[in-house]
């Protein structure tokens, strides 16, 4: 274990600064001179650390001293090999890793529930995805976890394929049976590589799930700005070289990482690895705390379900993550995206996201008691101030449909505009999402359903944030031209 | 050498108080909390460095918030007092014989320590036996509860600190439903001179008006705190304090050194440009 007070990015940032140096580099701002309201909004020391790369700063294109002594601390802390800072977000890791597996026309198999990033990755690579479908959940409407079952099956299907790709934890927090299929897949000789977006806490308190990488993945990414508290769009591809070499994935995020990488963000990840590794343990213990207490006083509430690991069906559940406050809301007869917009609107509260069934509130260690207990207080006034007849909400998956084209293959394609009201039958040439979470309810390639057709409509009605299509309005869908 | 101390009533102005000595600091779990002696006010509480009461001027302020609501329905059995760590409301509240049970929910337990020991007579009602406190969060303390009380007072900080979630509309909600058909909630409300106070007072009101049927503002004159003018919040399903016979409560021949039933009728009259504030929200 390396010494994890230790924080050369940020000390060397901070000498940087002290040292008073005259910037005829970028960024034009030079710490903010003449722009008074820029200054306003961010304080001196924030504007002073907005630097570019240079000699005593290193280089996050091919770094050899403080960002890579500050990558080899993260990748201790999360048990990987190697680590890359991410700055572009979790949505580059995701697709640095996928183009660092496989190559045009591979085949990758993958949850149906995956974000859109992965599925643009393949857009970008040219690899065709082959679906499991993860176990269904019908009473909070979500697909939860994939069970080893299942990527036996997937495998059996397809043989040809050289990568699985795998989520954990779900953004509800549903954990798949990860450790059997790792090993097994290993076996299989096919590469692991896991979306750990809503898993970057997992390491640093022993009462959470397991990591991909402690099971001995082949890469993961984590983003440290969802959940360890880092600035937003800072994350890491974490990688394990026994299959896969450092230069390879590093020249593949360099494809697409920005060569003017901030400092701000890398410096967050730097001092957020400190963080974590010293003092996470005792903040998460706090957060799981809050978790729980909030989780019994809404189940106290008529009607509402604080969902935890007994709530699912142990087919699609191999654990769960306490810190994601899930709440099925269809008790007190309301659509998650209604009280989405209630607590938005009405209670001035943000939760992360509000589906069919479902909101979600994200529990870290920026959280306090009494912030908690408002949460709380304005979930116990809807439920007084709203409740009707439960919902009876049956969508019993949108997600069985078949894959026509590769990802790649349909986004090159000629297409036409088609009433989404008319469109069964045919292959979409566009996504469909809802956001967040940004996971597709039809891929480019995917054959429509009229299952599909009455989701997107009702997700319309209830105004969910339908997000991937040309049409604004959600009226028409470009289909791939018969 | 002089001593004073000083808190901003905006970022321009500044209010200051000559100090005798200081006679207790100490950080709770929640917040700083400090009590001087000073010339013009006697001792005076501060929290995070804002005065919440002082002796010579904190009759004005426990007078406005308990005898409105007890004026107006003298009928009140059940009290819930939310804050009100110093005593003050309490004290006012036990000089009703016909109240049976007064619930005091307070974050800060060290404030009622403190002020048992430094403001003897403002918490003199504490050892009242219909008494009964409880140190938590009442925001928690009246989710799910549903018509327990005749009065609601929220005697709390500003809205800026561990007072903020006492002026959230699920709070407020909540109130509602914990308050009985003739219930009446009593907010602090803050004031409409300063814009930050202004802003707070404005979102204050649309969230109470939009759960009351009604819900109306009064006004008091406050000597320490920010710009002197200052308002409480009067909501109810049922009683209007403007129309309410207050013959009742002039019979209980209560001594009070601010409040009169003049002063109830008054305190609704508020300044146009507070009356025009208040109806844009």
């Amino acid at each position: 274990m390396l010494d994890h007070n230790k924080t050369p990015l940020y000390d060397a940032l901070r000498k940087h600064i002290e040292s008073r140096v005259i910037p005829f580099d970028v960024p034009g701002h030079k710490q903010g001179h003449g722009n008074e309201e820029l200054q306003k909004l961010f304080p001196k020391s924030v504007l002073e650390a907005d630097v570019n790369s240079m000699k005593s700063l290193d280089f996050l294109g091919n770094p050899i001293s403080v960002i890579k002594e500050a990558e080899d601390l993260l990748a201790d802390a999360y048990l990987s090999d190697e680590s890359f800072f991410i700055v572009n977000g979790t949505t580059q890791a995701v697709q640095a890793m996928l183009m660092s597996a496989v190559n045009e026309g591979d085949t990758v198999i993958l949850p149906r529930n995956v974000h859109k990033s992965a599925i643009n990755a393949m857009i970008l690579c040219g690899a065709k995805p082959h679906y499991m479908y993860p176990h269904f959940e019908a009473k909070f409407g979500m697909t939860i976890g994939v069970s080893l079952e299942e990527v036996k099956k997937a495998i059996e299907e397809a043989p040809e394929a050289k990568a699985i790709f795998l989520i954990n934890p779900t953004y509800y927090g549903v954990i798949s049976e990860l450790k059997a299929i790792i090993e097994y897949a290993q076996c299989q000789g096919l590469l692991v590589i896991v979306d750990e977006a809503h898993g970057a806490h997992f390491p640093f308190h022993k009462e959470l799930p397991k990591t991909a990488m402690a099971y001995g993945a082949d890469m993961a990414a984590v983003s440290l700005h969802k959940t360890g508290g880092s600035l937003t769009q800072s994350s890491a591809l974490l990688l394990n070289t026994r299959k896969i070499e450092r230069d390879h994935v590093k020249t593949i995020v360099n494809l697409t990482q920005s060569t003017s990488a901030s400092y701000l963000l890398m410096t967050s990840l730097d001092l957020t690895r400190k963080f974590l590794m010293t003092q996470g343990e005792k903040n998460l213990e706090m957060v799981l705390e809050l978790a729980r207490n909030a989780r019994d006083k809404i189940n106290a509430i008529d009607g509402l379900i604080a969902f935890s690991a007994k709530d699912f069906n142990p087919e699609g559940c191999y654990g769960f993550d306490e810190t994601k406050l899930g709440v099925c809301v269809t008790g007190i007869g309301l659509t998650g995206i209604h009280v989405y917009d209630l607590l938005r609107d009405e209670y001035n509260i943000q939760v992360e996201m509000g589906d069919s069934h479902n909101i979600l509130a994200i529990f870290s260690v920026g959280d306090t008691e009494k912030r908690v207990n408002q949460l709380v207080s304005a979930l116990s006034a809807i439920a007084q101030k709203y409740k009707r007849e439960p919902l009876d909400l049956k969508f019993n998956s949108f997600n069985a449909t078949a894959v026509a084209y590769s990802p790649r293959e349909a986004f090159y394609k000629e297409k036409e505009r088609i009433l989404i009201t008319e469109s069964a039958g045919r292959v979409s040439g566009e996504f469909v999402m809802i956001y967040p979470p940004g996971i597709p309810i039809l891929a480019p390639g995917e054959l429509i359903t009229e299952e599909i057709c009455a989701y997107i409509e009702l997700l319309k009605r209830e105004k969910g944030s339908i997000s991937g299509l040309k049409d604004n309005n959600v009226e028409y869908l470009y289909c791939i031209k018969e | 050498m002089e001593n004073w101390i000083t808190e901003a009533h905006s970022d321009a102005v500044h209010f200051n108080v000559k100090v005798k000595e200081q006679l207790y600091h100490g950080q709770s779990k929640y917040q700083m909390i400090d009590i001087y002696d000073t010339y013009a006010f006697g001792r005076l509480l501060a929290l995070d460095g804002d005065i919440m009461i002082t002796e010579k001027d904190e009759f004005i302020y426990h007078d406005m918030i308990v005898h409105v609501p007890m004026a107006t329905n003298p009928d009140i059995k059940k009290v819930l007092v939310i804050g009100g760590g110093d005593g003050g409301t309490v004290r006012e509240l036990t000089r009703y014989k016909t109240i049976e049970q007064i619930d005091m929910v307070e974050l800060d337990e060290q404030v009622v320590n403190v002020c048992r020991d430094y403001f003897k007579d403002v918490a003199s009602g504490f050892d009242d036996p219909r008494v009964h406190l409880y140190f938590e969060d009442g925001v928690s303390f009246v989710s799910g509860l549903k018509e327990v009380y005749d009065l609601i007072i929220v005697d709390s900080t500003d809205p800026f600190g561990p007072g903020e979630g006492l002026f959230s509309k699920g709070f407020y909600e909540n109130c509602f439903y914990a308050l009985k058909e003739d219930g009446i909630l009593i907010n602090q409300h803050e004031s409409p001179y300063y814009e930050n106070d202004a802003y707070e007072m404005k979102r204050s009101h649309a969230n109470i008006k939009r759960t009351f049927d009604i819900a109306k503002v009064y006004q008091f004159h406050m000597p320490t705190y920010p710009s002197g003018h200052w308002l409480f919040g009067f909501a109810s399903k049922t009683m209007d304090p403007e129309t309410v016979d207050l013959s009742t409560w002039e019979a209980l021949d209560i001594k009070t050194k601010y409040y009169n039933t003049k002063i109830h009728k008054g305190a609704f009259a508020l300044p146009t440009y507070v009356v025009n504030m208040l109806e844009e929200v």
